[in-house]
Parts: structure tokens; sequence; C-alpha cells
């Protein structure tokens, strides 16, 4: 009964009876995305991102009067020519096909031509070839880019407004830029074509990246609100709470939001072998997956990081740490102790406080 | 209740009336239909092969081409999110590729030359509808209230409301100027010509032809019909911004401005914008050749434009206002209507409009003059049909993956969340079947088109919808796990969890608006699918959802928490360690007694002081731990059932301790195999 074990799990974590130390190691994920981030902009450096037809523009060859209009067959021809090439095939007016294929040469377009003349078994003259444009021109996607920075900022206002907090914003911001770049390099390194549904896939992933921190961080608002006027646990002990808290939720929704997209990536991938589902279901299944667990491991203890350097905060931690040194040294319980570095907002029964319930009395 | 219901009843009952009285048919391709329209990727459509001319005999340029394309893309947009495909094939041909049957209207829009006309303005107002003079104060009151103050600054206000818009207004000095000072060689011939050609004299009409209307800033030209249509226009709806062209430049044009909020009536065309040799903007050169900080557009005639607008500017130089202003018309809107002061006649092709601009605006007009530059006809080469580009096979195969990934969904709430997944998956069916009604009814109103990258983005907004369940559920977990009743839980934790849905959707809705205004092409459909999604969803969460969970809270299998529920307080507080529950006593649920006490759970809500009289054997089976760790159990009463002291307590623990082995936890203690059968007699016994 792994549900069982998992919802206990759920309730260990919830509870702080078990804790994990994210953000306390959070050196440890910031080195982590640190060496994914450089490695992203190595591969894309190094390897570059293969902008496809739609964006360059390409080859287009028309097969006129033809008889059969299958178009596994085309693709049959082009494949044979260029292996890695995903050509788009289309019947036009009942009678020809044409198919796109990215800018090839002239002895491989003469190959094309003689294969697909032969293919559809017609002359050779039937097949006429052309240049087509980007569908995708250097307009679209500015507009595409000015449109994504003008979101951001208004994310980032939102945020920074609705947490009242500018460090909370900054940090989920920068937490999904790294997302994104992540994503690019995973991309690049596979050496898919970028089209236009690669874009529409980021730009997916930007939006489930910010909305997934968005979740993460309301939990830690949620219990960091009143931080400040306790002493039994730091910022830092009460956002691994809320992390180890929302971790449940947070696997819940990546599982539930993953399926989907590997189920169309597999078949899209292994199966099919093609065009818009395997780009567009790659971009999201990566995306996806790192967004969900950067919010966890990169956006919290960025978070943490930055928000400890607000005066009040800062001297808030300092504050609790030196009442638990005193504890410690007084010889406090041990459970109450881990409790509070926990996070835990349950106090432990069957513990008496006894007289350290009672106002210290002035020793000398 | 009533709400929900309507929310979901609503969209189907406007898609059956459309369906009933505008039902698409081979005649009628933009009809309404149960099924959303497919975009060119999925459905194929209609491929339009446009090759360009020039109409100079002129060479067409690639930047030509890309101008073209622009304005193509700029008027299919014009007509809804259409998910049109266009491109630049070989050197001279441009292919529109546009999903389903294609309308001869579309065709037109799509293949006439972008029209930039200048025309005589005859007159202008603000543009809303003027009321019927006698209707205006007494007797409509609701509308007539709203239109009166309009209605007065025709009056006195209405030359301060046309300071602020026209470009003319708010120009201190000559709005047009002859820029005779920067170039010298043009003068001479404007000189010559003005002196063989018309008389400047302003009551002087070059022409003498018998008709009265021959005169194109002739005023009987407004008959009561264009007076009528003129009244009529409400330049408020965008449905009259969008322009497109098609007027005829023999006829006076009744028509708004873009962007100014005006209407104007504009006589017959005087020049054809493909007379326009060039336009640019910049800053407007002063007297001395200073440089003024003001923005000006400045244009080129070329030869027969000079002729043509030499006589325009002949004859309205000497009218009164506002019939000496010209108007620049592009696809039917006016896009600026300088006005002439008086003696100033433009007579060697080069004129420069000044006044309200700032530089983008500048540069904005500029463009569309340029636009209107553009010496490009299109003759429609080919118009054929076209099949998807994506096989049916891929679609067919892409959708059973969808559909496998949505069973899988079902498979991991049922098994996360036991039988209250099944309210998981009865709100995605909700938001679901909300979702493709919408899209369908969207497909009939404004032409949206469903592509691949949509369906994808449908398929994520599983998770994204899923997400609000989620987040929903947790939070009443954890308000059960601090040991509320499940209807004080479920109040709590909506309160809870509708904060952070709503924030967090908030962030998804901003992205999907901006992307929506500011992108084109693809992006703008992508945006579009969000934002609906979003909406969508936050509706169903709040009128599906969550008065779902209220009535669930009133069923007892749900209420007193059957293991199976999903809700069970043992399955989510087992091995949570102990709790205080008041009056002076603590609960620590031994997940070793799992079975007994599963009952206890809500006898544990029972009131005080029946389990203070007689401490039941549930009671006596509960445990107490000393510390939150996994401490081993020790029984809290003896065997005679009184209760231990707490150093009697310490004692058992840690003998406890010694024979037990650390690691066997909670966790692993429970045998659930036999929990169903207990929870069962404990709930028939009560």
């Amino acid at each position: 009964m792994a549900g069982m074990h998992f919802a206990q799990w759920g309730n260990d974590l919830y509870t702080g009876r078990r804790s994990y130390p994210i953000v306390q190691r959070r050196r440890r994920w910031f080195t982590v995305v640190g060496i994914l981030a450089i490695a992203s902009i190595a591969v894309i450096l190094i390897k570059g991102l293969t902008l496809g037809i739609d964006f360059r523009g390409g080859t287009e060859f028309t097969v006129n009067n033809v008889t059969s209009t299958e178009q596994q067959v085309a693709i049959d021809v082009v494949h044979e020519v260029l292996p890695d090439e995903e050509p788009r095939v289309a019947i036009v007016g009942g009678s020809s096909v044409r198919v796109q294929t990215e800018e090839v040469s002239e002895a491989q377009e003469a190959e094309i031509v003689t294969g697909l003349a032969g293919a559809y078994d017609v002359d050779e003259s039937a097949v006429t070839t052309s240049f087509v444009g980007p569908t995708w021109g250097a307009g679209v996607s500015m507009r595409a880019l000015w449109g994504t920075v003008v979101f951001i900022v208004a994310a980032a206002l939102f945020m920074a407004v609705y947490f009242r907090a500018w460090r909370m914003s900054v940090a989920a911001i920068v937490a999904m830029l790294a997302d994104l770049l992540i994503s690019a390099g995973v991309y690049a390194a596979i050496g898919w074509e970028v089209t236009p549904s690669t874009i529409i896939g980021f730009l997916t992933i930007l939006g489930f990246s910010l909305y997934d921190k968005m979740v993460v961080f309301d939990k830690v608002r949620e219990n960091t609100a009143d931080v400040l006027t306790q002493t039994r646990s730091t910022y830092a002990e009460r956002a691994n709470l809320a992390v180890n808290q929302t971790l449940v939720r947070s696997i819940n929704t990546s599982v539930v939001a993953l399926l989907p997209v590997a189920s169309i990536l597999f078949v899209g991938a292994f199966l099919l072998g093609a065009g818009t589902l395997r780009d567009l279901s790659l971009s999201l299944f990566v995306g996806i997956a790192v967004g969900a667990a950067s919010s966890l491991f990169l956006a919290t203890p960025l978070d943490v990081s930055l928000r400890e350097r607000e005066p009040r905060i800062g001297a808030h931690t300092k504050a609790v740490l030196e009442e638990r040194a005193g504890l410690v040294a007084e010889g406090g319980h041990e459970a109450e102790v881990a409790a509070y570095t926990t996070g835990s907002a349950q106090l432990i029964p069957g513990q008496h406080q006894g007289n350290r319930a009672q106002p210290r009395r002035k020793r000398g | 209740m009533v709400f929900t219901i309507l929310t979901i009843v609503l969209p189907f009952l406007a898609l059956g009336i459309g369906v009933f009285t505008d039902a698409k048919s081979e005649t009628n391709p933009d009809g309404a239909s149960w099924a959303p329209g497919l975009a060119l990727d999925l459905q194929g459509g209609t491929q339009l092969i446009l090759k360009a001319d020039t109409t100079d005999g002129s060479q067409v340029t690639s930047e030509t081409i890309d101008e073209s394309i622009n304005v193509i893309r700029q008027r299919i947009d014009s007509s809804g999110v259409s998910e049109a495909e266009i491109t630049a094939q070989g050197s001279q041909n441009i292919v529109v590729g546009i999903p389903g049957e294609v309308s001869q209207e579309t065709i037109d829009l799509i293949s006439q030359p972008a029209q930039m006309r200048f025309r005589p303005v005859l007159t202008y107002a603000a543009g809303t509808p003027t009321p019927e003079p006698s209707a205006s104060p007494s007797t409509d009151a609701g509308d007539a209230a709203d239109d009166a103050p309009a209605d007065d600054a025709a009056g006195d206000g209405e030359k301060a409301d046309e300071a602020d818009t026209s470009p003319s207004g708010k120009s201190a000095g000559a709005p047009l100027s002859v820029d005779t000072d920067t170039d010298p060689s043009a003068t001479p011939t404007a000189t010559a010509t003005s002196g063989d050609g018309a008389a400047p004299s302003p009551s002087a009409t070059p022409e003498d032809d018998a008709a009265a209307a021959s005169d194109p800033s002739d005023l009987a030209q407004i008959t009561p019909e264009i007076q009528q249509q003129f009244e009529q226009l409400d330049c408020t709806d965008p449905a009259n911004l969008k322009g497109g062209g098609g007027d005829d430049p023999d006829k006076p044009l009744v028509t708004c401005g873009e962007g100014d909020g005006m209407k104007y009536i504009l006589g017959p065309m005087e020049v054809d914008g493909v007379h326009i040799s060039s336009a640019s903007s910049g800053l407007v050169p002063g007297a001395n050749g200073t440089t003024t900080n003001d923005w000006g557009v400045f244009l080129n005639f070329d030869a027969v434009g000079t002729k043509e607008f030499r006589e325009t500017t002949t004859r309205l130089q000497g009218l009164e206002p506002p019939r000496n202003q010209f108007a620049i018309v592009l696809d039917g809107l006016v896009v600026s209507a300088p006005s002439l002061d008086p003696g100033v006649i433009i007579s060697n092709g080069q004129a420069t409009i000044s006044g309200s601009f700032t530089r983008d605006t500048a540069a904005t007009l500029a463009n569309q003059l340029s636009f209107g530059a553009l010496p490009v006809q299109y003759t429609v080469e080919s118009q054929e049909v076209i099949s998807a580009t994506l096989g049916s096979e891929q679609l067919r195969n892409g959708m059973i993956a969808g559909l496998i990934g949505l069973a899988l969904v079902v498979v991991y709430s049922l098994m996360q969340y036991r039988t209250l997944g099944l309210l998981t998956v009865a709100s995605l069916v909700v938001a679901g079947v909300i979702t493709y009604v919408s899209i369908a009814l969207l497909s009939w109103g404004m032409g949206y088109r469903l592509s691949l990258a949509g369906v994808a983005g449908l398929i994520v907004a599983i998770g994204f919808t899923a997400d609000s369940f989620i987040v929903y559920f947790e939070r009443i977990r954890d308000e059960l796990r601090d040991g509320r009743t499940l209807a004080y839980a479920v109040e709590r934790g909506w309160a809870r969890a509708r904060r952070t849905v709503l924030a967090a959707k908030a962030v998804n809705l901003i992205s999907a608006v901006i992307l929506y205004f500011l992108a084109v092409g693809g992006v703008q459909g992508f945006a579009f699918t969000l934002g609906l999604t979003t909406i969508i969803d936050v509706a169903v969460v709040f009128w599906f959802t969550h008065p779902m969970m209220e009535v669930i809270t009133k069923i007892p299998f749900f209420r007193d928490g059957h293991l199976w529920s999903g809700l069970s307080p043992e399955r989510l507080r087992a091995g949570s360690g102990p709790r205080y529950v008041g009056a002076g006593r603590v609960r620590t649920p031994e997940p070793a007694l799992a079975g007994s006490a599963s009952g206890g759970g809500v006898a544990e809500q029972a009131p005080a002081p029946v389990e203070a009289d007689a401490p039941s054997g549930r009671e006596a089976a509960e445990p107490v731990h000393s510390g939150a760790r996994s401490a081993p159990a020790a029984p809290v009463t003896d065997a005679s059932g009184r209760r231990l002291t707490i150093a009697e307590r310490r004692a058992a623990e840690r003998r406890a301790a010694a024979t037990e082995q650390p690691d066997t936890g909670p966790d692993v203690g429970p045998d659930d195999g036999t929990s169903p059968s207990a929870t069962g007699e404990n709930e028939e016994s009560r």
C-alpha cells in the first residue's frame, strides 16, 4: 500500500517530524544549478540551436498531377536524402503534393526531385522547386520577445506587490530564467530543430514555472507571516518547513502535469518520430520537470538567502539562534531543539516545560 | 449552485442556438458548429498564391515583399485569431494559407493593394452616434443623458475637443508648409506651374464641369443618406475601426479616424497614395535652418502626385475650416487630417506634416504613408484546397497519446486521493467540457482556430487545472492533520487555497493578456488558449469543485473519514506524533493500533465528558509519546485502567526502547489490511 505510506510521509513532512534540509543545504543546490546553467550556455554556444524552416525559409518541391496522394511516400523520399529532416507535406488542390524542407544544396535538390518523381510515378518536369520564405519572420520574433519581456516585468511587479517583498519576486524571476536556460540547454543538446511549436513550448514553460513558484511562495508566505513575532524558529527554518509541507503537492502536481505530456512525448518520439508533437512535448516535459524542481530547490533557498539580508529578518535570525544556543547550553530537551529547527509549529506533548515556562529568575 | 448550473449550461445554450440559427455549411463556412474549427496544420484549408506586381514597372524587391507580408498579416489578424500562415515564395509570390474554407470577401480583403488616398474633408464630428435632435433632452432619458454632453459640446465645447484630437488644432503655426527654402531647385518649377496653372484664388474652382458636385470639396455631395450614415456611425465600436479598404475613390466616404476618435465625411479622392515617392519622419527644421523640437512627417510626391497635390492645395487653402483639411486615408480609415493655412499652396510636391506628433507617431504615419506608396498590386495566381500538413495519422496518434495520459492522470489521482480523486476527475471533465464548448463558440464568433500547438496547450492546461484541486485538497488535509473536523477543515482550507489559487492564476492571466496584445500569429493563439483555460479553471474551482466539496462534507462516508474517502483522519494523522486535544489530554494515534483507532478519529471529536467519565477501550489503547521522534510506544494506563504517572510512563518507555529496534518506527507498523473491517464495525456500533 504505497498510497498509505505516501500519505504518512506527507503527514510527517507536514508536522515536521520528517524534514529534509532543503533550505539549509542551499549551497549545494546553487552549485548544481550553476553547473547546469554553465553547461547549458556552453551547449547552446557550441552546438547552437538549429532554427527550422519557419525561421529561415527553405526549399519547396511541388509534384504536379500525381495519382496517389500518400503523404508518407514523400516523407520517405526526403528521409533517404536528408535523414534528420522532418519535411512538411501537404496535398494541394487534390492532384499535387507540396513538400517543404530546409534549404538544400543543388545536388540534394536534384536528388530529391528525382526521388519524388520516381516515387509518385511522374515525369521529372512535373516536379517544380522554389524557395519559400520564413513564416515566422524577424518581425514576429521581435513582437513575441517584446511581449515576453513586458510580461516578465509585469509578473515581477505583481509578485513584489502581492508578497510585499521585492526579494521574493527577484528570487522567482531568477529561478524562472534558470529553468528556461536549462530547458533550452537540454533542447540544444538533443539537437532537434527549433520550430514555432518549440517557442510556444518555452512560453508555456515560462508560464508554468512562474505559476509553480507562485504556489510554493504562497506557502512560504503563509508559514513566515508571523515569523518575527516568535523566537522559536528562524525565517530559513520556517521556509524549509514550507518547502517540506508543499513537497507532496509539488510531486502530485508535476506528476499530473507530466503524465499527459510524457505519453505524448513517448508516442511522438518513439512511435511517430515526427515534428510538432515531439518538439512541443520535449520542451514541455523538460520545462515542467525543471520548473517544479526549481521552485523547491532553487527559488525558495534563493529567497531565503536574499531575505536574510533584510535587516529585520537578519536580526531576528541572529536572536533566535542565540537563544537556542542558550537553550542547548542550559541542557534543553533534545527533542525540543530538534522540533525548533524543523520549524515545526507543534509543541511537544508529554514534555512539560516545568519551571522553564515561568519567567526567568534573575541570577546574580 | 444555481450559478454553477447556469455557468455550465449557458455556453451550451448559446452554441445550440448558434447551430440552429447560423449553422455551418458549404455556403456559410463561418457558421456555428458543435465541432471547433481547426487550424491549417490539422484541418488543411485554402492556399492562395498572390503574385506581387509593381504598378510603375519597377522591380519587386524583397523589402517590398516583406512590407506586403506585414500589411497582409495585419489585414488577416483584423478579422480574428485565425492562425493564418503567410510566407514569401520565390522572388515575387506571397503564399497565404488560411484554415478552412475562405469566402470571396476574405480573398478580396487580402489581395487588394494597400489603398492610400488623399481626400478633402467635408465635415467631421466626435466619433459617437449623433442622437436625433428631437430625441435629445426630453424623451430618451437613458440614452440621451449620456449623449447630451457630447451634443452640447458640438456648440462650443467641440472646438476645444477638436483642438485636442485633430493634428490641425495643435499645430500652432503652419501645419503644412512648402519646403521651398530647403530645396531651391524645386522652386522654379513650382512657380512656373502655379503661374500657368489654376488661379490661387479661394473661390475659383479649377474644373469647369457643369455638375453641381464637380468640386470634390462641394458640400452638395452630402446627401441626406450620407448625412444619416454619418450620424449613425459609431467610431467607438472596434468593428468600425478595422478598415479594410474597398472604398470607391470617386464617391464621398464616411469613415472613422484611426485612433483620434473622430468621424469624417470625405470628398472623392484627390491624390492616389501610389504617387507618394517617399515618406520619412524627423525633426522639423525651424526658420533660420535651426532644428526645432517638433516631430514631423516629410512627404515627396512623384510628378503626377505633385501636380494633383498642387491642385488640391490650391483649392483647399482658401476654404473655411474644416474644408481646408485633407484626409490621408489608408485602407478606408483616416490616419491623419492636416489642415492648410490660407495662402499655402504646395506646388513642388514636398510637404511637411507637423503638429502634435511624438517621435513614435511621426514614424508610424511615415510608415503608413510608405505602405500606401508601395506600388504593388496583388493578383491571385491560384486558389487551391490544401490538406493538413500533419498527417491525419499523426493527429490520431497524438490524440490517443493524450487520452492515455489522461487515463494515467485519473489513475494517479484515485491512488493519491482515493474516492476524493473522483471529484478531481469530475472537475476536470467539467472544465474540459466547458473549454470545448467555449472553443466551439469562439471559433464561430471570432474565427478562432485550434492548431496542434493549441491542442498541446490544452493538454498542459490539465496540469494547471488539476493543480488548483491538488492545492485545495492538500490544504484541507493540512487542516485535518491539525485535528479539525472535515466541515471546518474544508472551510479553512478553502480560504487558504482560494488565495493561493487566485494569486497563481493571476500570474497566468497577466501573461496571457500581455502576450495576446503584444504578439502576433501563433504566440497570440497560444496566449488566447492560456487565458481561456485559466479563466475556465478558476470558474470551475469556484463554482463546481468547492460547492461539491461542501456537499461532500455532509455525506457520512467522507464526513466520518472512511479509510477510502481520501480524507480519513487516521491516514492523515497516522504517525504524525502526539497532539494536544484539549482538556489536559494528549492524543497519540498508534499505528499498530490503527485498526481499532479508526473510529476514534470521530470519537475524539465527541464531547469530552463521555471520555472523562468512562475511559473506553479505545481511549485506553491510545498511547502517549514523550517526544516527537520515533520513541516506542508506552501505555497510558496500567492493566487496571489507572492512569500512570509521568515517571511510570517514562520508565515504561525506557523499557520498551531497550527491547524494540529503533528503526521499527510508526511508519512500518500498521497492517492496513485489517483496518476497513474494524472501521466498519465501529461505525455500526455507534
